[in-house]
């Protein structure tokens, strides 16, 4: 408790400190393969198929983690006009607009956290569009900046069931990037080290999924912002073995506070789903507001995003081009409630917040009625905030807070 | 004086109101003033002002609830409630039942759904946008060279209506000019104008029952309410002084205890 006798609004994870240690490793070998070229690197979507890259001894760097890195450490309203006058629209993907501001004015946090003039430079770009099409432009910028290859998968989207015919086309598409990646690595693709690589990133995957359903538990031994610190790994470094010890240790501290009935919010009374990206430069007053409240957002579709139990190091192949596309980003209207029904359900949710980020369409899930039809079929209330993933010029915070309370007032005097 | 009041704090975007009320929602003073920048003083000296008409003291006051935007910096208040709570409550009071309350503010609008208790359903509010709000009207008025008190009646007297199809309240600006240039006449610009501000309020929600109007737009423009009734085919009903609606939700939000409920 602090000096001031109030409870804490935000209970820091021990694990914290050596997960900042992982990443600071994981960035400084990134900026040593760029000074020395000891070993080439590869820029990919942050969704895209990085076990494939790490087979080939790529480093692997995530602009989308710079994105979030500049959203969070609210530089992008700075930068994003840098990359709206030379052509990019404002109505576009704020990561991709602050990166490319970022890129522009030489202006990044990984100076102050890492001690980098900037990010790796690439040898590749690879990506997927299974998130947006967006990534692809994005990348393209980088490709006429750096004048190196890009090579990507082009995924469906609004997929109901995942057939044959899908996995089969993206099986090929992955197949298809192995000349040009033995090309620029100067190694041969080798499918055992695949499945090793395979392997890891399934294992990270359990183990990132036994941390998120933690929150099952009441009160939740975490928050929604907690899972957006502690996904930097499962983001940046699966397929590597240190991603799974970090979370092997993360998930006993979580165990920890469960035996010892500790919540992430004391009193933990209300608890909330968030749907939809973080509005990264607000992440701690949101969690704030909701812990004066005692109200816990436990669950994420964001968080579990980073979920690929596809993987299969029997078959890589298949098994990468069906984690990629089992995703809910990629999938039908219908699939998307019922997934939503199933969080709702599994973990014991109050109301939703669907974040409605005017940069970013395919993560704003209340476009096309979903959340009307949500709440009509579970009864369960919910809140549409307006704003954005990195823009804040975009997001009224006055609005947003008080649709917060008004929740759960709303739940409050129904309790009564 | 001796008698239990109760106070509710509306600190919205545009004007400060404030009600001083007993426990079963009986108003005895009310009090206005621009938010302006200081939004504690504006608080305290429609306190003052309130409790004057009232003839009472703040010794009277048994509890105080803000609400508004700047409900969190009214120091004299013993609590805070949205003024989506506080709408919900004021307009039940007049209207009892299940009813759709709309508030059209200086800043933002609301939906509200209430059941026949007076439990709240769901609710909407607008976009990150003023258009649809008072400060489109507002902008409107400078656009026009017109006083605001003057646009109720010119929208009550047109004889048709200018259709504004923007979205944004400066782009209607630049579309007014248009008409203008076209020969369009003021007073059916102005009604286009609050035909507009419908317009907006109807794309938030379907609107179904009866519908309660709040907040200081339909105060000021009570042509608003005739024209949304209008467009919905609902009754739609106008409580006194609408201005005050979330005040008094306020005041009987502090005279319902701790929580307000």
């Amino acid at each position: 408790m602090p000096a001031d006798g109030k409870p804490a609004l935000i209970k820091k994870i021990r694990s914290a400190g050596p997960m900042r240690e992982l990443m600071g490793a994981y960035f400084r070998e990134l900026d040593e393969a760029s000074k020395t070229g000891s070993a080439k690197v590869a820029w990919c979507t942050s969704v895209g198929p990085a076990e494939l890259l790490r087979s080939f001894g790529f480093r692997v760097y995530f602009p989308e983690n710079h994105g979030a890195l500049l959203g969070s450490s609210r530089l992008a309203p700075d930068l994003i006009p840098a990359a709206n006058a030379v052509g990019y629209s404002p109505e576009i993907c704020s990561y991709l607009t602050s990166d490319v501001g970022s890129y522009l004015r030489k202006l990044t946090p990984l100076t102050k956290a890492f001690g980098m003039a900037g990010p790796p430079k690439p040898d590749i770009l690879v990506y997927n569009t299974n998130q947006c099409r967006d990534v692809q432009d994005w990348f393209a910028f980088y490709q006429r900046e750096f004048k190196v290859p890009m090579i990507g998968i082009e995924t469906p989207r609004s997929i109901g069931d995942i057939t044959k015919d899908h996995l089969d086309g993206l099986v090929g598409q992955h197949r298809a990037l192995v000349p040009t990646l033995e090309r620029v690595s100067g190694t041969r693709f080798d499918i055992d080290r695949l499945r090793e690589t395979v392997k890891c990133s399934h294992d990270c995957t359990l183990g990132w999924k036994k941390v998120l359903r933690a929150a099952e538990h009441v009160p939740s031994p975490l928050t929604f912002a907690d899972g957006t610190i502690h996904m930097g790994p499962a983001v940046v470094l699966r397929g590597d073995p240190r991603a799974v010890s970090y979370y092997e240790s993360l998930v006993a501290e979580l165990e920890e506070r469960k035996a010892a009935g500790v919540g992430a919010v004391d009193g933990e009374r209300w608890r909330f789903y968030w749907d939809g990206m973080p509005v990264w430069g607000k992440l701690r007053e949101h969690t704030e507001l909701f812990s004066s409240r005692r109200a816990c957002i436990v669950a994420s579709t964001y968080c579990n995003s980073w979920i690929f139990e596809g993987l299969a190091e029997e078959d890589p192949f298949t098994g990468m081009a069906r984690a990629y596309t089992e995703l809910f980003i990629v999938r039908s209207e219908e699939f998307k409630q019922r997934y939503l029904e199933g969080m709702v359900r599994d973990y014991g949710i109050h109301g939703i917040v669907y974040h409605d980020a005017k940069t970013c369409p395919n993560n704003s899930n209340d476009r096309y009625g979903l959340h009307v039809r949500l709440t009509r079929s579970l009864g369960v209330p919910h809140v549409v905030i307006h704003g954005d993933l990195n823009d804040l010029r975009l997001y009224s915070e006055e609005q947003a807070d008080t649709q917060f309370e008004a929740l759960i007032e709303q739940l409050e005097s129904k309790a009564v | 004086m001796g008698r239990a009041l109760y106070c509710g704090v509306d600190v919205g975007a545009s004007a400060t109101k404030l009600v001083l009320a007993d426990g079963a929602g009986e108003v005895f003073a009310r009090a206005v003033r621009p938010s302006g920048v200081d939004y504690a003083a504006t608080a305290r000296a429609c306190l003052a002002e309130a409790l004057a008409t009232a003839g009472a003291t703040e010794a009277d006051l048994v509890r105080t609830v803000a609400t508004g935007y700047g409900r969190g910096n009214v120091p004299f208040a013993d609590a805070t409630l949205t003024e989506i709570h506080c709408h919900g409550l004021g307009a039940h009071h007049f209207v009892p039942g299940a009813i759709t309350v709309v508030d059209i503010g200086g800043q933002d609008n609301k939906v509200i759904r209430l059941d026949e208790a007076g439990g709240r359903v769901d609710f909407r509010m607008n976009r990150k946008c003023a258009a649809g709000t008072g400060a489109f009207l507002e902008e409107i008025a400078l656009r026009l060279d017109l006083p605001l008190g003057d646009l109720d009646g010119l929208a009550r007297a047109a004889s048709g209506s200018v259709r504004l199809s923007s979205f944004c309240t400066v782009f209607a600006k630049t579309e007014i000019l248009t008409h203008l240039r076209r020969g369009a006449k003021v007073s059916d610009i102005v009604r286009g104008a609050f035909a507009s501000v419908v317009q907006r309020v109807i794309e938030m929600d379907p609107l179904e029952g009866r519908i309660v109007l709040t907040g200081g737009v339909a105060a000021h423009h009570p042509t608003i309410a005739a024209i949304l009734a209008e467009r919905t085919g609902r009754e739609v009903t106008v409580p006194p002084y609408p201005q005050f609606t979330g005040a008094l939700g306020a005041a009987i939000g502090a005279a319902r205890g701790p929580g307000g409920q």
